[in-house]
């Protein structure tokens, strides 16, 4: 069952219509937008040999330095595809109109892109991250052969599953047990997770990437939220979560989320024997003074925060072993 | 939840973090008068409520003025060529400056110790730029640092600098990457204690700067290693 869910996350895609920035266009008349299909868990750079033959023969003389731009809202291009549309289509738009931009790089802005190479430097960085965060050192993705490594990473570009399933256990990553299908089967997977000297099982840490918009006003569908116009109104964060195993609970998408933004933890509070250092909290209109999560999205998928996030782990994350969470919150009153 | 006095495996935890970032703010400020004093960020989101439980934030080093001349010139100390007077202070009194002439351009520096929660160490990033505000490029940026430094940079597996994102202000920066960090620092300890690998808290990120601010040319006295 779990194949499945992974072949899904590879073969999604998202349709844009990318359109070429006017300052760019240096032909009569400017050229019609390319329609491409993205792969989810790709980046944009990656897109450009494909884009960019429709655009050449408009494009004025001098060296390209490419970049993309949603409603003037410069894309960070190291950000998967997909969760460049999660975060900032809350309703989703279909296609997902882009500008692309062949001058003019802003550079104070964005980190510089030469092309696959820095589109393929990141991803290997951010899998030796993963790793350092999963297995508590880096060293498999370190010793991995220039040619293994190479071919990883074409696997990831070409979106060729098969590939990358021969490849990705030289990783020899660590892996969470499903809990849920521990409980129904007796043949459960292997845990390996962080152990101590005396050999027990400790908390395992689980590569996350999450990015948190914040609204401030109620809004009933999602077409009303406001569009995104800085980097500076989306919260980042690079942060591990420490996965608890409890007898007999599940430790959930909510409970992984909530450990990473503790401030918007309402009635759930697990702190409830221990004394409260925040007078807030103590109001009897609990809600005011928290945040309320309205929308979890992972490979496009409105997650609901009950499913144990050992399955969401392991079904939706990235090739890199990331899991890439984009999260609509309503800020709480202040 | 970490009440530890010391680590024994080179890594920090957050708590520790902010420990060990409130002790080398202070040794600083006493040793390195030369300087100005780092300040503690905290890191209060627009978009997020911190979590009270704990204060996360990072340490900020801001505005310091290298005046780059056009010759290969090696300071007495080796250590940068740092103008004594600094943009933080509002008094205008000039001390031994150099005026800005034909010779030499003012370059700013910004140094942040951001903690990474992946690799639990410290991580440096750093940039530079003119007084109009443009970013310096990479190599700029060596020739304003002592050759020694830049000889340290190229041939050590330690210091990879790259250009990045800032974690929190959406901005290039160049970082100095954390791999190896936990290793290097169990050597320190491992010579400066007799009972093995402990490093102090109080002492990480004083042992940590001595290594790592050479790479940018930033010494600091002995004395605060005590």
């Amino acid at each position: 069952m779990a194949k499945e869910a992974v072949k899904y996350v590879w073969e999604g895609a998202i349709p844009l219509q990318i359109h070429l920035h006017k300052s760019d266009v240096a032909s009569h008349p400017s050229p019609p937008p390319a329609l491409v299909l993205a792969p989810r868990i790709g980046y944009l750079p990656l897109l450009i040999p494909l884009i960019k033959p429709y655009f050449k023969d408009s494009l004025p003389p001098g060296e390209d330095s490419i970049w993309f731009d949603y409603k003037g809202f410069p894309l960070k291009w190291y950000i998967p595809t997909g969760v460049l549309f999660d975060l900032l289509c809350a309703e989703p738009e279909r296609p997902w109109n882009l500008t692309i931009h062949f001058r003019g790089y802003p550079s104070n802005i964005l980190i510089p892109c030469e092309g696959e190479d820095s589109v393929k430097w990141n991803f290997v960085n951010s899998l030796k991250e993963a790793q350092y965060i999963i297995n508590g050192n880096c060293k498999n993705v370190m010793n991995m052969s220039q040619s293994d490594q190479e071919d990883l990473w074409t696997s990831v570009m070409n979106g060729d599953l098969d590939a990358y399933t021969r490849l990705s256990p030289k990783l020899k990553m660590g892996t969470v047990e499903d809990e849920f299908s521990s409980l129904s089967s007796p043949q459960t997977r292997q845990v390996v997770a962080e152990t101590d000297v005396a050999g027990q099982v400790k908390t395992a840490r689980i590569p996350v990437r999450l990015y948190v918009r914040s609204i401030n006003k109620d809004f009933e569908n999602l077409e009303d939220v406001p569009e995104v116009d800085t980097w500076d109104d989306i919260s980042y964060l690079n942060r591990p979560v420490e996965f608890l195993r409890e007898e007999g609970k599940c430790f959930t998408l909510r409970d992984a989320i909530e450990s990473l933004l503790p401030e918007f933890i309402g009635d759930r509070a697990q702190t409830s024997g221990e004394e409260r250092s925040m007078d807030e909290t103590e109001e009897a209109d609990g809600s005011r003074e928290t945040g309320e999560i309205k929308l979890v999205r992972i490979q496009g998928i409105e997650v609901k925060l009950e499913i144990p996030f050992s399955w969401v782990v392991n079904n939706l994350m990235n090739p890199e072993f990331y899991l890439h969470i984009s999260v609509l919150v309503k800020a709480p009153q202040r | 939840m970490d009440s530890a006095r010391e680590v024994s495996d080179g890594r920090l935890t957050v708590e520790g973090f902010s420990v060990a970032s409130r002790a080398f703010a202070d040794k600083w400020k006493i040793h390195n008068q030369s300087f100005p004093p780092w300040s503690w960020v905290p890191l209060i989101n627009r978009t997020l409520l911190v979590s009270k439980k704990q204060e996360e934030g990072y340490l900020s080093l801001e505005k310091i003025i290298i005046l780059s001349s056009l010759e290969e010139e090696i300071p007495e100390d080796e250590s940068l060529n740092v103008a004594t007077d600094c943009l933080e202070k509002e008094e205008t009194v000039d001390h031994t400056i150099l005026v800005p002439t034909m010779e030499n351009e003012a370059h700013y520096y910004d140094f942040h110790i951001v903690y990474s929660a992946s690799y639990k160490v410290p991580v440096l990033y750093f940039r530079g730029y003119c007084s109009g505000g443009e970013p310096l490029a990479l190599d700029v940026i060596k020739k304003d640092v002592p050759s020694c430094s830049v000889s340290l940079l190229l041939e050590s597996k330690w210091t990879f600098i790259t250009q990045e994102e800032h974690p929190y202000l959406n901005r290039p920066w160049f970082k100095l990457h954390p791999c190896g960090t936990e290793d290097w620092i169990k050597l320190l300890s491992q010579s400066s204690s007799s009972s093995g690998c402990q490093m102090p808290i109080v002492l990480y990120l004083v042992s940590w700067f001595s290594v790592v601010g050479q790479v940018v040319g930033l010494r600091i006295p002995l004395e605060m290693l005590n």
